[in-house]
């Protein structure tokens, strides 16, 4: 049940939706297409479903040719957006209808059906709606049908397109885990469409993040997230402070903040580091490089704290995460200054200073140091 | 490789094509075919002839005399019946259709029983000098009877979708509810009342059942140029027929087509000033 | 004190709402005015000639009446008014349908021309509708000798009748669905696809139910338009008595033979007829408007 897309590509007259996207999805895997709206993830979606073909590239499940199939013969599981229920059944009707419109050989006796859809309501904790109509029921209970009308045919494959989309926030948390938890039970391939990060990372085993047709990088969300490949990831997942940083004589530089070494041995002029408000380190002891920052604003936000440093050597405002116990630790409070300094940064050499398009190398950089706070 | 998702492009789109074809293109060619028959010369003739030009004159000036009777009635009948609310309101708000739903012989034989110099309402307006049937205004009555419904019907949903705040603001900055009318409401309901009025228009030059009864049909005075096409016809003159036909519905499309460019020239203007 | 606090702050507010609700009484005189001359204005208009045509066919009285219905030529019109709409109805439906389909699910080129077409005979004269068919297969027209030579007649006969009424009335259906069918989207069609319905099961189990009160309402104003249509049967139908007469042809022979009475008893069939569709009509908007939709009335 291996599925591999290679070099997918689709134009549309104006843009390219698809540009040159091979990705390959193991069977039973939890895989999350992650990016902005316009990134391609939706017409990838679609053309895994049939309701979309590429202009140029393949799909193999199991090395057989995929895109061949009609989307009726491709057993697959497909949860639209905005559900696509149809208005004019019943709750119980919409999940019999696959079975239904099967050929006479294939379809299951009358008593089966209702079997099968009474076992899926109970699963999708609907049982007792069999009998409503989609227009009575709410958000996260539409969801739900169409998850279950989805599943009724047996699919190797389930897609769903911005599953908690239109959900507000508490149905949507409540959802997520229990999708989780029904993946978990089904071990089915998954494969399903986001613009949230925050969802990709909680739901997905691996995630494809998607930009402008193309996929920047497809991994474990904590690879994603502690080891982003391309500017792009760095800045759409998770906060990011952003730095330029010049490479001169061997070292890297951001205003008083200096690396003794240079990675590329003065292949490039220009880097841009991106550090996360996480890995700002505060109080760093004056043998070590680090900027003098100006602490403007302290925001509580539960167990988590907001710094919000000014650094006069770059003009930059850094936004800087620690733990609600620190503040009282450091003695922090607004006004003071302190030596603020990265604990790790991704650091991308570029062309010219401020040009994201032109990136060259990435490196990974970790303080050796472990004096840090 | 395939890029109809959906199933039955080429079954819908081809017996669409093809029944359009034979029902509506294929007559219409007849039409210009036959009509070309009677060369420029004919077509000059025919024009020149009073009787034929008395009759097109009639039929253009009077549906747009009746169009813009329309759409003055049609305003104010849609702006009562989407702003007030007053008992039967709802029973009027149906019997709006009731000339579309009514066949047009009926609707002429009413009109003439009704504006008749013997007539229900006749035989009080006749004496006062007043002749409206057997004259050009009945034909003219007839024509706003058959269009009444289009400035209605177009102008409801979008006085309904009209926003008040506009209105409030206008209101609030002194306009009196006539300045508010005139310089807020009605520009906005300008483009939409130029498409009731093309489709009154269009409706009331072609009408021909409500009007050749309270006509009169006296050549030179009452008669309409869709009548003289079927006089035309039971002459036998065909080619006649056809250029006539082929003359009217020239001119109809020029006048909508005219009125379409207004339109989008209104629209654009009201657009701008936003 | 918090009582008498409450009730001086709630009558506060019942004054300004008052005061902002009841208009000056200039402006409540002008809402008056208008309102009466736009009743009274449809009620001349509108009611009367309605009144009219039941008055005058009663005139004679009952018996009267009822026997001019029964005439064997009023019976036979009867008859061949409503073959014609059975026939051409539900051609017209399919058509609508089809075109709708292709018109709301695909892209292709010449789509905009296409629903000029369709919306072609809205503006054309119904007389001019008549005359068409007249020029293609009347004696002098481009089949008239072919079909003379076969022994086939269109014109001056039911053919023609049905013909003309499908030219005038060919556009109702498909100018409801369209645009309903465009605002509904195909989500629901691709879901079934998805769910392996082959093509007619997708259009009969979800297409289908979704434009359905669409649709009935497309064909209650083609029946009217079809039964009651006047210029372009008379031009294609000879007049006839009891073979190609309908039942707007009918009243016109009856009134030209100054048979009012005769003329206003079928008319007020005619307009029992359009009595009906209004309420028909103003029924499904009522329950289904939702459903119906997108359409604006006024592009009849």
């Amino acid at each position: 049940m291996t599925l591999e897309l290679s070099h997918l590509s689709r134009r549309f007259t104006d843009f390219a939706a698809l540009d040159d996207v091979s990705l390959s999805i193991a069977p039973g895997e939890f895989l999350a297409l992650l990016g902005p709206s316009g990134s391609g993830k939706t017409t990838l979606l679609r053309i895994l479903a049939g309701l979309d073909y590429p202009d140029a590239g393949s799909v193999h499940l199991d090395g057989h040719n995929f895109l061949v199939a009609q989307a009726r013969e491709r057993k697959i599981g497909l949860v639209f957006q905005h559900y696509a229920l149809f208005r004019h059944l019943t709750v119980a009707e919409n999940v019999a209808f696959g079975l239904r419109v099967r050929k006479r050989k294939l379809r299951p006796s009358k008593a089966a059906i209702t079997e099968r859809v009474n076992q899926l309501l109970k699963r999708v904790q609907l049982d007792g709606y069999g009998h409503r109509y989609p227009t009575q029921l709410s958000g996260g209970q539409r969801q739900r049908v169409a998850l279950a009308r989805a599943l009724a045919v047996e699919p190797d494959l389930l897609l769903l397109d911005e599953p908690f989309g239109a959900l507000d926030a508490q149905v949507r948390l409540t959802l997520r885990r229990w999708l989780r938890e029904l993946h978990e039970d089904l071990k089915l391939t998954t494969i399903f469409v986001t613009h949230d990060q925050e969802e990709a990372l909680e739901l997905a085993d691996r995630i494809a993040v998607m930009n402008r047709g193309r996929i920047e990088q497809v991994g474990t969300p904590e690879a994603i997230y502690q080891q982003p490949a391309t500017p792009f990831v760095c800045e759409f997942i998770g906060k990011v402070n952003k730095l330029p940083v010049t490479c001169t004589d061997g070292k890297l530089a951001a205003g008083e903040w200096v690396l003794d070494s240079d990675p590329w041995h003065g292949r490039h002029a220009h880097a841009t580091a991106y550090v996360r408000p996480e890995h700002l380190a505060l109080g760093v002891p004056a043998n070590q490089p680090a900027w003098i920052a100006h602490l403007r604003h302290i925001y509580l936000a539960g167990s988590v704290v907001h710094l919000e440093l000014y650094v006069p050597a770059i003009d930059q405002t850094l936004e800087a995460d620690i733990a609600g116990e620190d503040v009282a630790r450091l003695g922090l409070q607004t006004g003071v200054d302190l030596r603020v300094a990265p604990r790790s940064a991704v650091v991308f050499a570029i062309d010219k200073p401020g040009d994201d398009a032109t990136v060259q190398d990435r490196w990974m950089w970790q303080a050796q140091s472990t004096i840090f706070a | 490789m395939r890029r109809r998702i959906l199933p039955g492009f080429g079954l819908s789109l081809g017996y669409a094509l093809a029944y359009l074809g034979l029902i509506v293109l294929l007559p219409l060619a007849a039409l210009a075919w036959k009509a070309s028959g009677i060369g420029l010369h004919g077509l000059i003739r025919l024009l020149s002839s009073p009787r034929t030009f008395a009759a097109l004159k009639l039929s253009f000036v009077g549906a747009t005399f009746a169009a813009v009777v329309n759409a003055v009635v049609g305003l104010l009948v849609a702006w009562v019946l989407v702003r007030y609310r007053f008992p039967g309101r709802r029973f009027l708000d149906a019997l709006v259709d009731l000339p579309f739903a009514l066949p047009t012989a009926v609707a002429g034989i009413a009109l003439t029983a009704l504006y008749a110099p013997n007539g229900w309402l006749g035989q009080w307006l006749v004496p006062h000098g007043i002749q409206i049937a057997y004259a050009p205004p009945g034909v003219i009555l007839a024509m706003v009877f058959v269009g009444f419904p289009f400035v209605v019907r177009t102008l409801q949903p979008v006085l309904e979708s009209l926003d008040r705040d506009v209105e409030e603001a206008a209101e609030s900055l002194g306009a009196s509810h006539l300045q508010t009318f005139f310089r807020v409401i009605l520009p906005m309901l300008f483009p939409t009342l130029l498409t009731g009025f093309a489709l009154a228009l269009a409706r009331a030059v072609g009408e021909y059942g409500s009007v050749i009864f309270i006509a009169g049909n006296i050549p030179m005075r009452s008669e309409i140029a869709p009548l003289l096409i079927v006089e035309k016809l039971e002459e036998f003159n065909y080619a006649g027929a056809a250029a006539l036909g082929m003359v009217m519905l020239i001119a109809s499309f020029v006048l909508l087509i005219i009125i379409s460019l207004l339109q989008r020239w209104s629209r654009r203007w009201a657009e701008q000033t936003r | 004190m918090t009582a008498s606090l409450t009730t001086a702050a709630s009558t506060t507010a019942a004054a300004t709402s008052l005061q902002k609700r009841q208009p000056h009484w200039p402006r409540k005189i002008g809402r008056a005015l208008l309102i009466l001359v736009a009743v009274s204005f449809l009620a001349v208009f509108l009611v009367l000639p309605l009144s009219v045509v039941f008055v005058e066919a009663f005139r004679q009285g009952m018996h009267a009446y009822l026997s001019s219905i029964k005439q064997p030529e009023a019976l036979s019109a009867i008859r061949l008014t409503l073959l014609v709409a059975v026939i051409a109805v539900p051609l017209n439906v399919v058509f609508g349908v089809a075109a709708a389909w292709a018109m709301a699910r695909f892209e292709f080129r010449g789509k905009a021309l296409l629903g000029a077409f369709i919306d072609l005979p809205f503006s054309i004269s119904p007389v001019i509708s008549g005359l068409v068919y007249v020029l293609l297969f009347g004696a002098q027209g481009w089949f008239g000798p072919w079909l003379d030579a076969h022994n086939v007649k269109i014109i001056f006969a039911v053919p023609g009748l049905v013909l003309a009424t499908i030219f005038i009335t060919l556009p109702f259906v498909a100018r409801e669905l369209i645009p309903l069918m465009q605002a509904q989207g195909s989500d629901e069609e691709e879901a079934a696809r998805v769910l392996g319905a082959g093509g007619w099961q997708m259009f009969f189990r979800v297409t289908l139910p979704n434009i359905r009160w669409a649709l009935l309402y497309g064909v209650l104003l083609s029946n009217a338009r079809a039964m009651g249509e006047f210029g372009a049967v008379s031009v294609v139908s000879g007049h006839i008595r009891g073979l190609t007469t309908t039942m707007p042809l009918e009243v016109e022979m009856r009134y030209n033979e100054y048979d009012y009475v005769g003329a206003f008893a079928i008319a007020s069939l005619l307009a029992l007829l359009a009595l009906l569709t209004l309420a028909i009509k103003t029924l499904l908007e009522w329950h289904y408007g939702d459903e119906i939709a997108a359409h604006a009335p006024g592009g009849h």
